[in-house]
């Protein structure tokens, strides 16, 4: 059993990073994940790890230090909040260009704009869609719990490493500013530069040592017949990975005769809300998709073939709900519901959803 | 005396560095970016840093210089070199970690990244390359383009009341407090090309004591961004160029 802590969703990804062995955090402030940052500086793990931390100038200097310390073969992230991370989106498509690993960590907020310092769920597009230019896709884990946001840390990395890939943990205000239980992870101590090279050699900017050739970390490629080639390559990762990475949760499923569809904190709402229609009579479960890119759409078009109709719950004005729609390819009803700019939706709400948009429609 | 007596290695007083790679240079004839190069490549295999050296190239005609020296590099985004080196020197304290800029690249869209990276002082050596102009892109108005200057973007000469004012980001550099060596050289010839030797050699020793950013202005030509023939760029640099951005160091702690 790991040590027990009570903490912030936001407090646990700094604990995590350094429990990790993460070698450099890159940040700037926004609510609501500024006690990322505050957290790592108040911990000071350069004093214990040789973590490096450090408050950037922006967004888009934080993302590019994430692409030089990756370019190192070094664990690095960042972490933002939705205005920022639309900064980052530059620098995220670089790295996914470049084939670097790294994490980042988007504690959404209600959009568009400035928007709000509340929750919401509304960059669902931006993460799993692109967001930054050019054909790429980052893995995309969303955690439900505060458990989830430790665990994801290390998991990110790990799919980050074997993929040679970005990878997001897409969060919101409601998870990072919450206060869980938590089993913290055991310190795993940061790679050695022997280590680094052991692992990441063939590509990782070290120094160009006698037995090698020059390591170069670019996504530039000037001859379009080669570019094209390069992108066949990339499609075939984002294959592989759809292919084995597929996270996802079933809750009350067995029986159900309708299904909600619900990420991250929907997701937490939706349980409660399973719980409530049951209560009626009705027979709904939650499908919970963790991963959202690699989307679990193959276990989605499988319920489609037990249920009557879907209800996509997220707050945003519908985006994720066009990934069910596909999965499901219209064989049976797939309807949106969910509060949005900052609002969290509540239960009861959900089941009413429900009642109107599918059971009665 | 003939040929082969020449090429025999005893009488050899000038090589190729080993740090150049033989791949052929996408440089127009005349332009300044090769002969940097080379000095940068000199200074490295004189000083015995190949193996600790890391080089992050920029967006602009210097992109590929990945291409020419024979060290691990990384290619930033358009202005970010700083960004992307501040991480690789401070996770790889031991390394040589140097950024090599445009003026586009470092003076307009990547200011934010180096004011800060150098009032951080971030133990790092930055070449900056001022050709007055957008090489890459097809001679378009560089935020250091000269008040009456013809460009792409600026057809009847740059105007300051439609363009602003060059901007002396060097001179502006010298204030900050994280650098420690503040210097603007050019390479036109072999007298300037001594000097910068010196300077690179002296900015690569800088970072090794972890005295501060090290920034090296190099003034160059772009003949063809310029459209006129190496000679003359040399030439007008002097006359145009150097008045404006006058040679010399600005800071030496
Ligand atoms: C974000 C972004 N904006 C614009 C460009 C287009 N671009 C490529 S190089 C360049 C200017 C480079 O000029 P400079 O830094 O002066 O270097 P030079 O080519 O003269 O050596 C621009 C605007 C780009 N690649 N990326």
């Amino acid at each position: 059993m790991g040590e027990l802590r009570l903490m912030k969703g936001n407090e646990v990804i700094a604990e995590a990073a350094i429990r990790a062995g993460v070698d450099g955090y890159f940040g700037y402030p926004i609510t609501p994940q500024s006690e990322v940052l505050e957290t790592l500086m108040a911990r000071m793990p350069w004093e214990e790890t040789g973590m490096v931390v450090l408050q950037a100038e922006s967004e888009v200097a934080a993302i590019n230090m994430v692409y030089g310390g990756a370019s190192c073969g070094k664990k690095v992230m960042t972490s933002s909040s939705s205005p920022g991370m639309s900064l980052k989106m530059e620098g995220i498509t670089y790295l996914a260009g470049a084939e670097l690993p790294c994490l980042v960590v988007n504690v959404v907020r209600g959009g568009p704009g400035l928007g709000t310092i509340q929750p919401a769920q509304s960059d669902y597009f931006q993460s799993v869609k692109g967001g930054g230019h050019g054909d790429y896709k980052l893995i995309v884990l969303a955690p439900n719990s505060v458990q989830e946001m430790n665990d994801f840390v290390g998991l990110g990395f790990d799919l980050a490493f074997k993929y040679l890939n970005p990878a997001m943990i897409l969060t919101d205000g409601m998870i990072g500013q919450m206060m869980e239980k938590v089993e913290l992870a055991d310190f795993t101590p940061r790679w050695t530069e022997e280590e680094i090279i052991a692992k990441s050699g063939t590509w990782a900017t070290t120094g160009k040592t006698k037995n090698r050739e020059r390591n170069i970390s670019t996504s530039l490629e000037l001859d379009s017949a080669k570019q094209e080639i390069f992108n066949h390559k990339l499609q075939a990762k984002y294959k592989t990975i759809e292919e084995n990475e597929v996270r996802y949760e079933k809750f009350m499923c067995d029986d159900a005769e309708y299904l909600f569809v619900a990420y991250g904190s929907s997701s937490r709402i939706c349980q409660k809300s399973v719980e409530l229609a049951r209560e009626k009579g009705i027979k709904v479960g939650l499908l919970r998709p963790i991963t959202l890119f690699p989307f679990p759409s193959k276990q989605i078009n499988e319920m489609a073939d037990q249920v009557k109709g879907i209800l996509s719950v997220e707050m945003s004005a519908g985006q994720m709900i066009e990934d069910v729609k596909l999965a499901v390819n219209c064989r049976i009803p797939v309807e949106h519901f969910g509060r949005y700019g900052g609002i969290i939706t509540s239960p009861e709400e959900i089941v009413e959803a429900l009642e109107q948009k599918i059971i009665g429609g | 005396m003939d040929v082969k007596d020449i090429i025999k290695p005893e009488n050899l007083v000038y090589g190729k560095s080993d740090v150049i790679l033989d791949n052929v240079m996408h440089y127009c004839p005349g332009c300044t970016h090769g002969t940097i190069h080379k000095v940068i490549a000199e200074v490295i295999e004189e000083m015995g840093i190949q193996d600790k050296t890391i080089g992050i190239s920029p967006v602009g005609c210097s992109v590929l210089a990945y291409n020419y020296l024979d060290i691990d590099w990384q290619q930033a985004a358009h202005g970010r070199a700083p960004a992307l080196a501040t991480a690789t020197k401070r996770l790889m304290p031991e390394k040589y970690v140097f950024t090599y800029q445009g003026d586009g690249d470092l003076a307009s869209i990547g200011t934010a990244e180096i004011m800060h990276a150098c009032n951080r002082g971030e133990n790092i050596v930055v070449f900056f390359v001022n050709n007055a102009i957008y090489g890459m892109t097809g001679g378009q108005m560089a935020p250091t383009t000269l008040i009456g200057m013809k460009t792409a973007t600026t057809p009847y000469g740059r105007n300051v009341e439609l363009n602003g004012h060059p901007l002396k980001i060097t001179e502006l550099i010298a204030q900050l407090p994280g650098t420690c060596y503040v210097t603007r050289q050019s390479a036109e010839a072999a007298g300037p090309v001594r000097k910068l030797k010196k300077a690179v050699r002296k900015a690569f020793e800088n970072s090794a004591q972890k005295k501060g950013t090290s920034f090296i202005e190099i003034v160059g030509t772009c003949n063809s961004g310029w459209k006129m023939s190496p000679v003359k760029s040399n030439e007008w640099m002097k006359e145009n160029m150097f008045p404006m951005y006058p040679l010399g160091d600005m800071k030496d702690e």
